[in-house]
């Protein structure tokens, strides 16, 4: 059994090499831009989210950090993530794993919004 | 430049005749305060140096005098105020010296910074030199990460909902509002259907003619909506107390003190404790100001107010801690 099990875990990664082949170059460059816009970051600024409105791939990592003297948080209007409350330089991050459009807002002081668009 | 201007102003960078610290200066003046009593409706001002005109009647002989202080803001710790538990000690050695003892003391909101138990604690600490029981609503700050939980807990025992309440005292009608939850994305503060009905019923069977005194820490009156300044549904609210012909409302959440009279309510905010924020708009955001430190009490305060039986006249006094 646990033979099998490893037999399976590292063809993984081959099939899903041989995937990407037999589907062509457009795709295998799409990957590549994922790949490079991982990891995003918002930065919260007298009272605002900045951008206040964030394209990423989906699979992408978004951070928030507070840099005002005031404490944040970051919470989505759909209930999807919610950060605990961010005091100056604390930061928050979400992984954003499917396509979609997501408002959220700061719940303390509800006229911050900003959106993350997730394609 | 002449001679009698060059001790008021430094540097004139502007050419203008006015520096930040003349600008200040003129701020401190205009921040420590006004008296203003109402009568039958009618709102009456009066410079604190005109205090001696009233004969002393209405400040110093109130069948009722109580205190309102607001945003302690426990924790905060930035360059605009290092010493917020300073500052709240200063505002009970003044609440101390008053001379009509108040009977009792409104905290309008965010005793605390970050919600934290040690800065309750320590707020808890600092004003049990006044020796008063204290009526508190909470602020924002006080109902972060557990849904206002431990504010309950703490100041809320026998209210409903999210912490409302009323109360009597000497005839008049005292009501805690709590605006600050269940805050939607783009809004103002939120009053809420449930503490809407309740403030209905509350007020249903109370005579006109009873004083009514509302305490909120998000101002029931709409400030400035781009800075969050503001109640949803604070109309409805003043509309289940058209009927009473005396009614003030206290607010706190905008670290500055500003009024507004409409028909028979009197709107009224108090000075922080902690740090004086901007007026509205003139700034980026509604963030912590930074003034010089020997400035800094003369922006912060607290707000005394007297209600004389037969007047129905409210007295609200602000005085700086300078």
């Amino acid at each position: 059994m646990r033979r099998r099990v490893w037999i399976l875990v590292l063809a993984a990664p081959v099939i899903a090499a041989a995937v990407l082949l037999v589907s062509g170059g457009t795709d295998f460059t799409a990957s590549a831009g994922q790949t490079q816009a991982s990891s995003v970051e918002v930065k919260i600024d007298n009272f605002s989210f900045g951008p206040a409105t964030l394209t990423v791939a989906a699979g992408t990592t978004v951070t928030w950090t507070n840099r005002d003297d005031i404490p944040h948080t970051v919470v989505s209007e759909d209930k999807v993530f919610k950060s605990k409350v961010l005091d100056t330089d604390e930061k928050f991050s979400y992984t954003f794993t499917k396509p979609g459009t997501y408002g959220y807002f700061c719940s303390i002081h509800p006229k911050m919004t900003g959106r993350v668009v997730v394609q | 430049m002449t001679k009698n201007v060059k001790d008021e102003i430094l540097h004139d960078h502007n050419h203008d005749g006015i520096d930040r610290r003349g600008f200040l200066k003129c701020m401190a003046w205009a921040g420590t305060g006004a008296l203003c009593v109402m009568q039958g409706g009618v709102l009456k001002s009066y410079s604190l140096s005109r205090l001696s005109d009233l004969g002393g009647s209405a400040a110093a002989a109130g069948e009722l005098s109580f205190v309102q202080i607001s945003d302690s803001h426990m924790g905060f710790n930035k360059p605009a105020n290092p010493d917020v538990a300073g500052t709240l000690k200063a505002a009970v050695d003044k609440i101390n010296a008053l001379s009509a003892a108040p009977e009792f003391l409104l905290h309008t909101g965010d005793i605390s910074h970050l919600s934290k138990p040690e800065e309750f604690d320590t707020v808890d600490q600092i004003l049990k030199a006044t020796g008063k029981e204290v009526f508190f609503v909470p602020g924002e700050h006080d109902v972060l990460n557990d849904d206002g939980a431990q504010f309950r807990e703490r100041y809320g025992k026998g209210a409903k909902g999210a912490g409302w309440y009323s109360f009597e005292k000497k005839g008049v009608h005292f009501i805690g509002l709590v605006n600050v939850m269940n805050l939607k994305a783009g809004g103002l503060g939120t009053l809420g259907h449930e503490q809407l009905e309740w403030l209905e019923d509350d007020v249903k069977h109370l005579k006109s003619s009873t004083p009514i005194v509302v305490f909120a820490h998000i101002p029931l009156w709409t400030v400035y909506p781009d800075w969050g300044w503001g109640t949803e549904d604070s109309a409805q609210a003043l509309a289940y107390l058209k009927k009473f012909g005396s009614v003030t409302v206290l607010n706190g959440h905008i670290h500055q003190t500003m009024q507004k009279v409409e028909g028979n309510v009197t709107f009224h905010t108090a000075a922080s404790t902690a740090f004086p924020q901007p007026q509205p708009g003139k700034a980026d955001s509604p963030g912590p100001m930074k003034v010089p430190a020997e400035q800094l009490r003369s922006v912060l305060g607290i707000t005394d107010v007297n209600y004389i039986r037969g007047q129905h006249a409210l007295a609200v006094v602000d005085s700086s801690l300078a």
